[in-house]
């Protein structure tokens, strides 16, 4: 004890000491240590860098006239955006087919050693047409998309691109009250929510990583791209298919980004007042992408890894699902209950109450809802074979009598409602707070379900469906 | 002549002598500092085999990232720290590089610098150097520096920075074995250096001596006296706080160990 | 070389933020303090520096400046801190 009071007076003397030394003038301190540093910098440099050539062509100069220009910065990012869900979409339909052939090929050889077997009814149907095929629909839907859209997000990243993208957007950041690292979180946000949300951790102040976090979702991840890209499939058939789908998927993302801006704006002038931090941003050189290696460096990295993810829900939830769309209470499976209750509710928003119904089972993760409607659908229906764009149609429109206003509302709902169970855990690991993980879950869903209500009674009112 | 001065001594000890000191010791804690996309992150995955992703915007590791290689029967425990371009403004990146350099002592430090700008990361360089003594300066980057038409003498920056300088270019995987083996010569105390040390100006350089000499009581030879005393100076209350912590609990130093305290 | 009086007929100072794109400049003084003045300082952007003005961003707010070496954005809130001093035209 004597000891260690004794050194604390120790520190105190120093303490008066500097006080003595250095009264008021800290600033002048820090000024002359910084610029001290910096001459010596400088002075060094001249001695041991010399510059012998010029390069003829300066890249960096001509890309940013470009992909930064005050005329062209912009729709040269909505057009590099365009071209990404274009190549995805264009890219994977063909290889989704064949997946969806090869697996369901699978599904029938199981049933046929299940019948060998001798196996119960029940046991086929939980296991084949529960977990394996939610399974299958979640590897066919989901792998050639990612296996394309993270690729091709890489390579722009790897490029140095996405600096540029805030440096775009970030006077809408200001205006939002946000952290202009803000939509480098979020351009994260488009690989997985949850990356998007610990990148936050780069935001210093906390009320404009909070911001971050509680908006992160509102920009689709890729379990949700593939949701999105085969709805917009549905939207538009024929000819102009991959470019009509590109499109719509593009105004989804960019609504995404609209209300990013708006929900921020709206949470900085109210439960997260403030105004912005200072802020400056590096652009850094841009770096040729060794495009050999980010290939199979995200599809190893970050495909597999979703896609392992994503099949590690699926499977319980197809269980999950199967039983609830076999087990009947009076003449009804419990599934078709449940989604009667909630039908009147889906209506209101323009869906329906099985589609409720899967954004609810898909809680754990956004990619396994569509698989979820799907197998809901195919339990109540007569349809069996589902492998294509076009089946799913069928499916959907002539089946169950969607319209366009339902695979809109869907497609925002699916944009727009709370994170995935894993960026909620992200969410209440990084924020430390439960309140504020239950503010992430409940502002995006009050603002799908506020959305989704005044389209579909816009479109209602004005007879358009 | 003012190299001769500043006594500059780099010695290559001989193995034998360096292999009795540190038969002891095997593993060692190297730590990589450096600005924003220098290639930190290529340098600490290429040498500790971990392949995740590195991508091209500034600000990716926020955390101190951890892995260990080894090399010629040592294992390195190799610490990514977040990329700064300074270890003086209290930003969260730059306590927890300040924090781990100053007060955990790495074993040695590997200073990162992009050869496209040497004069901003040299600030950086300089900086650390006043920290610690065992370090490495990495000048990554060459390849693309060579197709800029820059050329950096690295023999005279070693020679004018006390320290050995190693030239990189990481992403295509060159250097990395002299960077290996300059680590090793710095971690073991075989190669000891004579690192640069920043002159101010003559008010501050005399307060300095006032208040060293305080500092150097209650730390020993603990951490960096001539640093913590400039820190002091300057008022830097995260940095005293620290000193004050430690002189209550005795314990060695270290701020908060996950790294950067999230609010 | 330039002699030294044209360069003192010419001079201007302007805040590093309204610094015309494709010209160069020296700072010549910090009107932040305390934390975003150190900031700034550990940018490069200490008296004497010179900085050289890029491009606007398509909101003509961020702005980016060449500061050693480095391609630097600042808001107009930072960039009207900094003044410097450039040669008009």
């Amino acid at each position: 004890m004597n000891h260690s009071s004794s050194t604390t007076g120790k520190l105190r003397d120093i303490m008066k000491e500097v006080e003595r030394i250095s009264p008021d003038v800290t600033l002048k301190l820090n000024d002359s240590i910084v610029s001290t540093i910096y001459g010596d910098a400088e002075r060094i440099t001249r001695k041991v860098v010399s510059q012998k050539s010029k390069p003829r062509v300066d890249w960096d100069k001509k890309l940013d006239d470009v992909l930064t220009s005050r005329t062209l910065g912009i729709p040269m990012m909505l057009l590099l955006l365009a071209l990404v869900f274009w190549i995805t979409v264009t890219g994977a339909n063909y290889p989704s087919t064949v997946l969806a052939t090869v697996l369901f090929w699978g599904q029938d050889r199981l049933t046929d050693l299940c019948a060998w077997l001798g196996a119960p009814a029940w046991v086929k149907g939980f296991f084949v047409e529960g977990i394996y095929r939610c399974v299958a629909w979640v590897v066919s839907v989901m792998l050639p998309p990612m296996a394309i859209f993270f690729p091709c997000f890489t390579l722009l990243e790897d490029l140095g691109y996405l600096p540029r993208v805030a440096f775009n957007l970030d006077y809408l950041f200001k205006k939002a009250g946000a952290h202009g690292k803000q939509s480098l979180t979020m351009t994260m946000g488009f690989g997985c929510n949850a990356a998007g949300v610990i990148a936050c951790r780069i935001i210093e102040s906390p009320r404009e990583r909070l911001i971050a976090m509680l908006t992160n979702n509102f920009v689709p991840c890729n379990g949700r791209f593939p949701t999105l890209i085969a709805l917009a499939g549905i939207l538009v058939m024929g000819t102009a298919y991959s470019l009509g789908a590109a499109v719509i998927v593009m105004g989804i993302v960019l609504f995404g980004i609209a209300v990013t801006l708006a929900v921020s704006r709206a949470l900085s002038a109210t439960l997260l007042k403030g105004v912005p931090s200072s802020f400056t941003l590096e652009l850094p050189p841009y770096r040729k992408p060794r495009v050999g290696r980010v290939i199979i460096r995200s599809i190893y990295d970050r495909t597999l890894f979703v896609l392992g993810r994503a099949v590690c829900v699926a499977a319980p939830a197809g269980a999950v699902t199967w039983l609830l769309a076999n087990i009947y209470v009076g003449d009804l499976s419990v599934l078709s209950h449940c989604a009667n209750w909630l039908n009147p509710f889906g209506t209101l928003l323009g869906m329906d109450g099985f589609i409720l119904m899967a954004f609810i089972l898909g809680l754990p993760a956004n990619e396994i809802v569509l698989p979820i409607l799907i197998m809901s659908y195919l339990a109540t229906g007569s349809m069996v074979e589902m492998d294509s764009i076009e089946a799913l149609r069928r499916l959907f429109v002539v089946e169950h009598g969607w319209t366009w206003l339902t695979v809109l509302c869907t497609m925002l709902f699916s944009l727009l409602h709370y994170p995935c169970g894993t960026t909620l855990w992200t969410i209440r690991r990084e924020s430390g707070s439960v309140k504020w993980t239950a503010l992430a879950a409940l502002i995006p869903l009050g603002v799908a379900c506020a959305v989704c209500f005044v389209i579909a009674l816009a479109a209602r009112q004005a007879g358009w469906v | 002549m003012d190299l001769i001065n500043r006594l500059f001594r780099r010695m290559d000890a001989n193995e034998e002598s360096a292999r009795k000191s540190n038969n002891q010791k095997t593993s060692y804690i190297i730590a990589l500092a450096g600005n924003p996309n220098t290639g930190k992150s290529t340098i600490f995955n290429a040498l500790t085999g971990l392949r995740q992703h590195t991508g091209n915007w500034p600000g990716k590791t926020v955390l101190r990232a951890e892995g260990s290689c080894s090399y010629r029967g040592m294992t390195f425990n190799l610490v990514d720290l977040p990329g700064t371009y300074s270890l003086l403004s209290n930003s969260a990146e730059e306590q927890v590089a300040r924090d781990y350099l100053c007060f955990s002592k790495p074993d040695a430090t590997v200073v990162v610098l992009d050869a496209t700008c040497l004069e901003r990361n040299l600030n950086l360089a300089l900086q650390v150097l006043e920290i610690t003594s065992k370090a490495v300066i990495c000048v990554n980057l060459v390849d693309e520096a060579k197709r800029k038409g820059i050329e950096i003498n690295t023999a005279s920056l070693s020679e004018e920075l006390g320290v050995p300088v190693v030239p990189t270019a990481a992403r295509e995987g060159h250097g990395l074995g002299k960077l290996l083996s300059a680590i090793t010569g710095v971690a073991t105390g075989s190669v000891v250096n004579a690192p640069y040390t920043v002159k101010y100006e003559k008010k501050i350089e005399d307060a300095v001596v006032k208040v060293e000499p305080h500092i150097r009581k209650l730390v020993g030879e603990e951490f960096n006296s001539r640093w913590l005393a400039l820190r002091f100076l300057e008022h830097d209350q995260t940095v005293i706080s620290a000193v004050q912590k430690w002189t209550e609990e005795r314990v060695p130093l270290k701020i908060k160990a996950g790294g950067v305290a999230l609010a | 070389m330039e002699s030294n009086k044209e360069i003192y007929q010419s001079r201007e100072t302007v805040y590093l933020y309204n610094l015309p794109v494709g010209k160069s400049a020296v700072v010549t003084s910090l009107n932040a303090g305390g934390i975003t003045r150190r900031r700034m300082m550990d940018l490069g952007l200490v008296p004497g520096t010179e900085v050289e003005a890029l491009r606007y961003s398509p909101f003509k707010d961020p702005r980016a400046f060449k500061i050693r070496g480095t391609v630097i954005a600042l808001r107009k809130e930072e960039g009207c801190q900094v003044l410097v001093e450039y040669k008009g035209e």
